[in-house]
């Protein structure tokens, strides 16, 4: 009996459904003598929007600049796609980082390019494409998407910090990735864009497939956009589960987190 | 005292090896296709213009300067006849070529330093590395070579407007002719004197850009860093000046003086 379970467990983790793309086990690292991460253990499967909780300053943002190799852990197992991050030479995180989208807390946008040319910046340099009708026309698209098409020849420098962060965003999915680490989307954005931001999170894992870790403070955005929730504390994830399993959670973190939702 | 040598050397040679690092990585996206040319061209642009102004006028006050300097003492010997050839030699090999790469470490190695600062603070560079694009390439590739390319014509206009400043200097005692004072200056320069000067600042416009951008690329991430990589990188870009200058002088002498 027990067996039979076991077996029908291993078929179902073999479809494509249940691949997983990110493998973080064990993982630690540390600013000089700050340990930041202790002990991190996170798989993240095909297809799934995971939605990180946790106060600032407890390394959610180094977590996925490690998945994407702009940190190196000082110890763990970390996959993706099944291959091992910290091994990997220049040119393989390069052909792996054309996979992943990563949405930086600040936005991080060329402040020496026009909105246009930041969204360019990608299809050319990246997936160098050369057809303009195409470039345009998926620029128009995405801009679309983040609801500010008439930003388009504007400057970074001339956009207030909700907009900053939408054209970001827009930067990161123009390419299509098949990974998003979003790092809080929707923080300093008003409710109603907010939403709309979370929605587009949505759509996009529908649409594509996406996978996503999506860091936020925003519990109607966890609520809108999460398959599974993790809280992080002292560089540890300490919960984790569907928003219902964690509205029934004992642990006193995760209730003054939850709080809010009802 | 030993225990605040040693950290102090270890952290020197460190950053030497860092440099060569940066060196090689510089090196090796020079040649790995798809140069930046639009991104080269601005940044040419943008070398040129910021410095043009300060280059011409520091020069012409230079050659004004030094005429008005050795004038008496030529006097003195009766070489009156021989101030443009002096200042034009003087000039050409050592005064123009040191003061215009001076500037231009106050000027561009300390913007390109603030400029990649920045960028590297507000996370752009790491956008820029993230989305699978090459920031070496873009970035730093263009600004190194764009110094090492207008560093020597912002030399050459310097040559020239510092003589322009004699000519001057030397109209307000006498009267020469612009053709004839000209004339004397080119007629004394020889191959020998405008070519080792021009190689020479090749180099000096390659380690203005290569310190902006190494300064700038390993900036720290707090916001006071983008300041300190700019300071640093126009103290380090100087101090590689008088270091190629001392090297290539050596080396004209070997070659053309044996
Ligand atoms: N490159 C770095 N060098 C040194 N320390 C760092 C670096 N990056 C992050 N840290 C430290 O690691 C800790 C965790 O930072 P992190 O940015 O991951 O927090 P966070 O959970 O994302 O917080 P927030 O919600 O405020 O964004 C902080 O104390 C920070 O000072
Ligand atoms: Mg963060």
């Amino acid at each position: 009996m027990e067996k039979e379970t076991a077996q029908k467990y291993h078929r179902e983790s073999d479809t494509m459904e249940d691949e997983v793309v990110i493998h973080i086990k064990g993982l630690k690292k540390s600013f000089g003598n700050k340990e930041v991460l202790k002990n991190i253990n996170l798989d993240v499967k095909k297809g799934e929007n995971v939605v990180v909780l946790g106060r600032s300053g407890q390394g959610k943002s180094v977590t996925i600049q490690c998945i994407v190799g702009l940190l190196k852990p000082d110890e763990g197992e970390l996959t993706v796609f099944g291959e091992d991050v910290t091994e990997m030479s220049d040119d393989e995180l390069k052909q792996l980082r054309i996979k992943i989208g990563f949405l930086f807390q600040s936005g991080a946008l060329y402040d020496s390019m026009t909105v246009r040319e930041n969204l360019e910046f990608p299809l050319t340099r990246v997936l160098k494409m050369k057809d303009q009708a195409e470039i345009d026309q998926r620029i128009e698209e995405v801009l679309e998407g983040v609801g500010l098409l008439d930003a388009m020849d504007k400057m970074p420098s001339d956009l207030s910090g909700g907009m900053r962060k939408r054209i970001g965003l827009a930067r990161t999915i123009i390419v299509k990735p098949e990974i998003i680490l979003y790092d809080e989307p929707t923080t300093g954005l008003d409710p109603i864009t907010s939403r709309e931001i979370s929605e587009l999170i949505l759509t996009l894992q529908k649409k594509y497939k996406t996978t996503s870790i999506i860091i936020t403070h925003d519990l109607e955005c966890a609520k809108i956009t999460a398959d599974r929730i993790v809280v992080m504390n002292e560089g540890e994830y300490i919960a984790e589960g569907t928003l219902e399993e964690m509205l029934q959670s004992d642990n006193e973190l995760v209730k003054s987190f939850l709080r809010d939702i009802s | 005292m030993a225990e605040q040598v040693i950290p102090a050397w270890k952290r020197w040679l460190e950053g030497i090896g860092e440099q060569g690092a940066f060196f090689s990585r510089f090196v090796r996206n020079i040649f790995a296709g798809g140069f930046e040319w639009s991104e080269f061209v601005r940044q040419c642009y943008e070398i040129g213009y910021r410095s043009f102004t300060l280059v011409g006028i520091t020069s012409f006050i230079m050659g004004l300067v030094l005429i008005l300097q050795l004038r008496p003492t030529m006097v003195d010997f009766g070489a009156e006849s021989m101030l443009p050839r002096t200042l034009s030699i003087a000039l050409i090999r050592e005064i123009g070529p040191v003061i215009t790469a001076i500037i231009c470490a106050g000027k561009i190695a300390s913007s390109i330093g603030a400029e990649l600062g920045s960028m590297k603070v507000t996370e752009q560079i790491d956008a820029m590395e993230v989305s699978g694009a090459n920031p070496i390439q873009y970035l730093v590739v263009t600004r190194i070579i764009a110094a090492a390319v207008m560093v020597p014509l912002l030399t050459l206009l310097g040559d020239v407007i510092g003589l322009l400043g004699g000519f001057l200097a030397i109209n307000l005692t006498d009267e020469v002719s612009f053709f004839l004072y000209f004339n004397k200056c080119i007629a004394s320069i020889e191959f020998y004197d405008l070519f080792p000067a021009f190689i020479k600042t090749i180099f000096f416009g390659f380690a203005i850009g290569f310190v902006g951008c190494y300064k700038g690329y390993n900036s720290n991430k707090g916001t006071e860093s983008v300041g300190v990589a700019a300071n640093s990188a126009v103290v380090m870009a100087s101090l590689w000046i008088f270091v190629i200058d001392a090297i290539a002088v050596q080396i004209t002498n070997l070659l053309y003086y044996q």
